[in-house]
């Protein structure tokens, strides 16, 4: 199979294969802590740290696996990866590790991270998997952290709280209040926002497509509803 | 055939070990880099939230080491045994921390630190872990409010045991607006914990426990 350029890998784990809002894999942790961005940030660096390492090794280990036990070694490769990861966390961003708590172990469980083994790194050298990896996670986190940063907004009227469980001390400062004098909108704080939340982005995406394909048929002299038919 | 699945059976199991050793040995080895690096944070979280409900110090050795190991389910709400801290000033037991839980939380068992001087006065109390609804119960957080606050300088007899409950069941406390389960909850779990200092008292302050 032919390998794509670095340009469409990073446009597919960017936007046209998105994990969190083409593919709608890894929902659980997305949606549950989305609640601020500094919680969704630190997530999302954890998961692209895991996919990065995960299919640079899937990748290299290519030609030595059988495809029968491939799953086995996928999995034991992302798990052997994010209980690497949890522990450093553990020890070097003590706060955010508690705040994140059982959803670092869980990124085992994201099944972006084992369908980019399978259905990338498996079947491409290492460095397009590593970008693969970079750009999915990438990909993911945006979607995290601009979920976050809605729920946080409307949820406690602040941006950037906690700042500095990631960035450290320099950052404590950082707490925006977006709104001062602001109560919060529970519904924002609490999981029905953020389904709510994922499915305004989920519009918002398919509206930019939609624009897009318009302008695309538009000008190549196309009729508006040839896509339907495609 | 047969001997060809067989040799790709050998083959599969041979790399799938071989993966789950060298993952063992990553793991194994990033544990051995990191554990006293964890053992101190959560050392230190454990002592940052001592000092908030302990009087100021300073104490013969840092009030996190060596805690008592407490299992009392009906006084302190958990089957298993529960540290309980002791601040040292100038060989005496100047004040204990309770850790105590709240089975009856609105969303599960809230855990909390109870900071209790010789006399049976709270030097303080805060939340360590709750699952309370965002917004409402989470007011027990000493960030969100100064409901916990409300505690520090009681004692049994001040009120009365019987009136360490919520206002809502005749009692002394304030409940949180919304959260009347949540603080009728932690009220309890810091009456039993008194309860428990004050049947306990001698034990609790020896120092060579």
């Amino acid at each position: 199979m032919a390998t794509p350029g670095a340009q469409r890998i990073l446009a597919d784990g960017l936007w046209h294969n998105n994990a969190g809002l083409v593919q709608l894999l890894g929902l659980c942790p997305l949606l549950a802590v989305s609640a601020t961005v500094v919680n969704a940030l630190g997530l999302g660096l954890a998961t692209t740290l895991t996919l990065l390492a995960s299919n640079t090794t899937v990748s290299l280990l290519r030609r030595q696996v059988p495809a029968e036990v491939r799953i086995p070694v996928y999995v034991l490769v992302i798990a052997t990866f994010v209980t690497v990861i949890g522990m450093l966390m553990n020890a070097y961003f003590h706060a955010l590790y508690g705040i994140l708590g059982i959803f670092i172990p869980l990124i085992v469980t994201n099944c972006a991270i084992l369908g980019r083994a399978e259905a990338f790194a498996s079947r491409h050298p290492a460095g397009p998997a590593a970008l693969d990896g970079l750009a999915t996670g990438a990909g993911f986190t945006a979607v995290l952290v601009v979920l976050g940063a809605g729920r946080e907004v409307l949820g406690r009227g602040t941006l950037f709280h906690n700042a500095h469980l990631i960035l450290g001390d320099w950052a404590r400062g950082w707490e925006i209040a977006v709104l001062p004098g602001y109560d919060g909108f529970l519904l924002a704080a609490l999981p029905p926002g953020a389904f709510i939340g994922l499915g305004l982005l989920l519009a918002g995406r398919n509206a930019i497509d939609a624009r897009q394909r318009r302008r695309r048929h538009a000008r190549a002299g196309a009729p508006a509803g040839g896509e339907a038919a495609a | 055939m047969t001997e060809g699945t067989a040799r790709g059976t050998v083959i599969a199991a041979t790399v799938l070990t071989a993966c789950a050793l060298v993952g063992a040995a990553l793991v194994a080895l990033t544990h051995r880099e990191t554990a006293p690096a964890i053992a101190a944070n959560r050392e230190s979280a454990v002592r940052e939230r001592l000092t908030a409900v302990l009087p100021p110090g300073p104490f013969d050795r840092s009030p996190a080491q060596a805690p008592l190991q407490v299992r009392a389910p009906a006084a302190l709400g958990s089957r298993d045994a529960l540290p309980v801290y002791r601040a040292v000033r100038d060989g005496k037991v100047i004040a204990v921390v309770f850790t105590a839980v709240a089975p009856d939380g609105y969303g599960g068992a809230i855990r909390l630190l109870a900071g209790v001087q010789r006399d049976g006065g709270i030097t303080g109390v805060r939340v360590i872990a709750h699952q309370e609804t965002p917004g409402l119960g989470d007011a027990i957080e000493a960030d969100r409010s100064d409901w916990i606050r409300q505690f520090h300088g009681r004692r049994l007899g001040a009120p009365p045991a019987e009136a360490w409950r919520v206002a809502a069941d005749g009692g002394a406390f304030d409940a949180i607006t919304g959260a009347t389960i949540t603080s009728r909850a932690v009220t309890g779990a810091v009456r039993r914990a008194l309860v428990y200092f004050r049947a306990h008292r001698e034990r609790l302050l020896t120092t060579d426990g």
